[in-house]
């Protein structure tokens, strides 16, 4: 049933083998590297980070239209596999877990997966939950005004729906036809709140009638659906027909056991291609090895890396010129 | 040079940098087709364009965290917050996210925003005349201007502007429309941390800002005729903050007064208090006094407000006091 769903949407979207074994590898890139994130925090080495086990369709598909270096993205804690996805490399996702010197998203000064990286347009994250989507309705506006043609497609859990600041970016958004994407990644529960304690709507998505913008509902466990989603939503975006918000239905997967769950996307689509003959199960474990040797390359290297300067604490308050503050003055 | 109201000197300023400056745009409640409740952005609209000057809904929180997405995308919002009051609405977005954009990402994001609100005493009761000044000078990451003159609202706002970092504006809006003074026509700026003195004297060194330099001058004027000789120094920058040149002025007079209309406990008196006795501590002849506003709400009735902040009599008073020692 679930393999025919796929099938009809391969179909649809006309997709290569190639697209699904791209998708398929990115996937499992970030299913991989997340269990090993979650290692490592296990043994004391990483500070602190949040799961991304179940949202890698969700992520993957999202990303799979965005032009990266123009469109800017506004991720989460959980957006991993969003963030392999638009090509921040392992080395450096291992130095932001383990705050090293040369961790290019923030070098120690934020927990991990505050995500960061200008090159790639990911826009700067802070640990809140819901204010980059303010910051994504006001990166649209400037690129709206600029004549850019750039889009903004930001992320974020059910909780977050529950901020203000949600709410004013979806009615700015939706007033001013802004191309920006709203992606809510709902897994259900918000730390131990469940969605039923957070708001009187069976679905995030009917909030989005209320700003004048549709409101998807797409199943997380099945990549092709959430791509032909996000398609649509860039579509609308790049037309100037302003803003979508899409909720993703993320699967909560069983434990990490042998036991495949039907409704884990990465098996999902790994059974399909191997039912589609579009990859053996030697390419299967001869990839799963490559990217294995590929994250612990990564790691070693990482854990080799220095740790932060304290000499440098004061870098990046201001521009350089400013100036001083207090501290610097006395040079205490 | 003219002679212009604050209001007049603060629109030639935001005028000028839009016109300089194309990035330069203007997001707040009212300010465009109405030019803000008081005027500060009046013709901007029609002038610019509404591309340039936006009518915000009215949600400060949104106004700011918009600013700081549009500074993310490239541009150099200036947001006006009707009343500071309701700039602890927009907390969440200044303290956590303009605050710490630059130092979280290493330099690669930066926040060059302005947030701009009429402030402090002239009416409005308890939530619409507070000072909040030392809220914002607390938090690592912003910068802290307040003009208390014509030309220095135009010169401050226009290096705010093209400051690279969040500068939050407070405007002393009993000021607004008097007294007027003359004003630089040409690309007048005032760096930001920079102190002037704006009356030089040697009894004692009054350390002030926004609307209660006014007041200090008035002080300073009838002291003058009983012989004594105060200095008003105008702090203009609260971060960072001129300590140059407030050292230097304690430094000649041995006296010194902190004197501002926010509530004086806890406020941003205290901080200068502390730096002037660490370090002018050899200077000083007496204790370093502080003036502020009762630990109250600002009443609506004139009669109630005056009880509850300070004013040149306030000062006059604590000068005789400590001259006196």
């Amino acid at each position: 049933m679930r393999l025919a769903r796929l099938d009809a949407r391969r179909i649809t979207l006309d997709l290569q083998p190639d697209d699904l074994l791209r998708a398929y590898r990115l996937m499992l890139r970030a299913r991989l590297l997340d269990e090993r994130l979650a290692e490592l925090r296990a043994q004391g080495h990483a500070i602190g980070g949040a799961v991304c086990r179940g949202h890698e369709a969700a992520q993957v598909g999202c990303v799979e239209p965005l032009r990266v270096g123009l469109d800017y993205i506004l991720p989460y804690y959980r957006d991993l596999a969003a963030m392999l996805a638009v090509g921040m490399p392992v080395e450096a996702i291992f130095l932001n877990q383990l705050s090293r010197a040369t961790d290019p998203i923030s070098g120690g000064r934020m927990r991990p997966a505050q995500w960061n990286s200008r090159a790639l347009r990911v826009v700067s994250a802070s640990g809140l939950v819901a204010t980059q989507t303010l910051h994504a309705a006001g990166i649209a506006l400037a690129a709206q005004l600029r004549h850019e043609g750039a889009v903004a497609l930001t992320f974020f859990g059910e909780g977050a729906t529950s901020e203000g600041d949600f709410h004013e970016a979806l009615n700015f958004a939706g007033l001013h036809h802004l191309p920006v994407i709203f992606v809510c990644e709902n897994n259900g529960i918000a730390l131990s709140t469940p969605q039923t304690a957070q708001m009187p709507v069976a679905h995030v998505a009917d909030r989005a009638a209320a700003y004048g913008m549709p409101g998807v509902i797409v199943d997380g466990s099945d990549v092709l659906a959430v791509l032909a989603t996000a398609r649509e939503a860039f579509a609308r975006a790049r037309a100037g027909q302003g803003p979508t918000l899409i909720e993703v239905i993320i699967p909560r997967l069983s434990g990490s056991g042998d036991d495949a769950d039907p409704r884990d996307p990465v098996e999902g689509l790994r059974a399909y291609l191997l039912s589609r003959g579009d990859m053996t199960p030697a390419a299967d474990a001869s990839l799963r090895a490559e990217l294995r040797a590929a994250q612990e390359a990564a790691l070693a290297a990482a854990l080799d890396a220095p740790l932060p300067d304290p000499q440098t604490v004061r870098d990046h308050l201001f521009a350089p010129g400013s100036a001083p503050t207090e501290d610097e003055r006395k040079g205490g | 040079m003219a002679e212009q109201t604050m209001i007049q000197a603060l629109r030639a300023g935001l005028r000028d940098e839009m016109a300089r400056d194309e990035r330069v745009v203007l997001l707040g409640e009212d300010i465009g087709v109405a030019g803000g409740i008081f005027s500060a952005t009046q013709g901007l609209r029609r002038e610019f364009g509404a591309a340039r000057v936006w009518d915000m809904p009215l949600s400060e929180n949104g106004i700011v965290g918009i600013s700081v997405g549009a500074a993310l995308g490239g541009l150099r919002p200036v947001a006006e917050i009707q009343f500071a009051d309701y700039l602890f609405a927009a907390l969440g977005q200044i303290a956590n996210e303009a605050a710490k954009l630059r130092y979280r990402s290493r330099g690669a994001w930066t926040c060059p925003i302005v947030v701009r609100a009429p402030y402090g005493g002239g009416g409005g009761g308890p939530d619409h005349t507070q000072s909040v000044e030392a809220f914002f000078a607390h938090i690592p990451g912003l910068k802290v201007v307040i003009p208390a003159t014509p030309a220095d609202i135009k010169g401050l706002i226009k290096a705010a502007i093209r400051d690279d970092d969040p500068v939050i504006f407070l405007e002393p809006k009993r000021l607004y429309h008097e007294p007027v003074g003359a004003v630089p026509d040409d690309d007048y700026i005032v760096p930001l941390g920079v102190a002037t003195v704006r009356r030089a004297g040697t009894a004692a060194s009054v350390i002030t800002y926004g609307a209660m330099v006014v007041e200090s001058l008035a002080a300073a004027d009838l002291l003058a005729d009983d012989g004594i000789a105060i200095e008003v120094v105008d702090v203009r920058t609260l971060q960072p903050l001129d300590f140059a040149t407030i050292a230097a002025s304690v430094h000649k007079t041995n006296r010194a007064i902190v004197f501002h209309e926010d509530v004086r406990f806890g406020g941003f008196g205290a901080e200068l208090a502390a730096f002037i006795s660490e370090v002018c501590f050899a200077d000083l002849a007496g204790p370093v006094l502080r003036i502020g506003a009762l630990s109250l709400p600002t009443p609506a009735s004139p009669e109630l407000e005056n009880a509850v902040l300070p004013n040149a009599q306030t000062l006059i008073t604590a000068v005789r006091h400590l001259t006196a020692q």
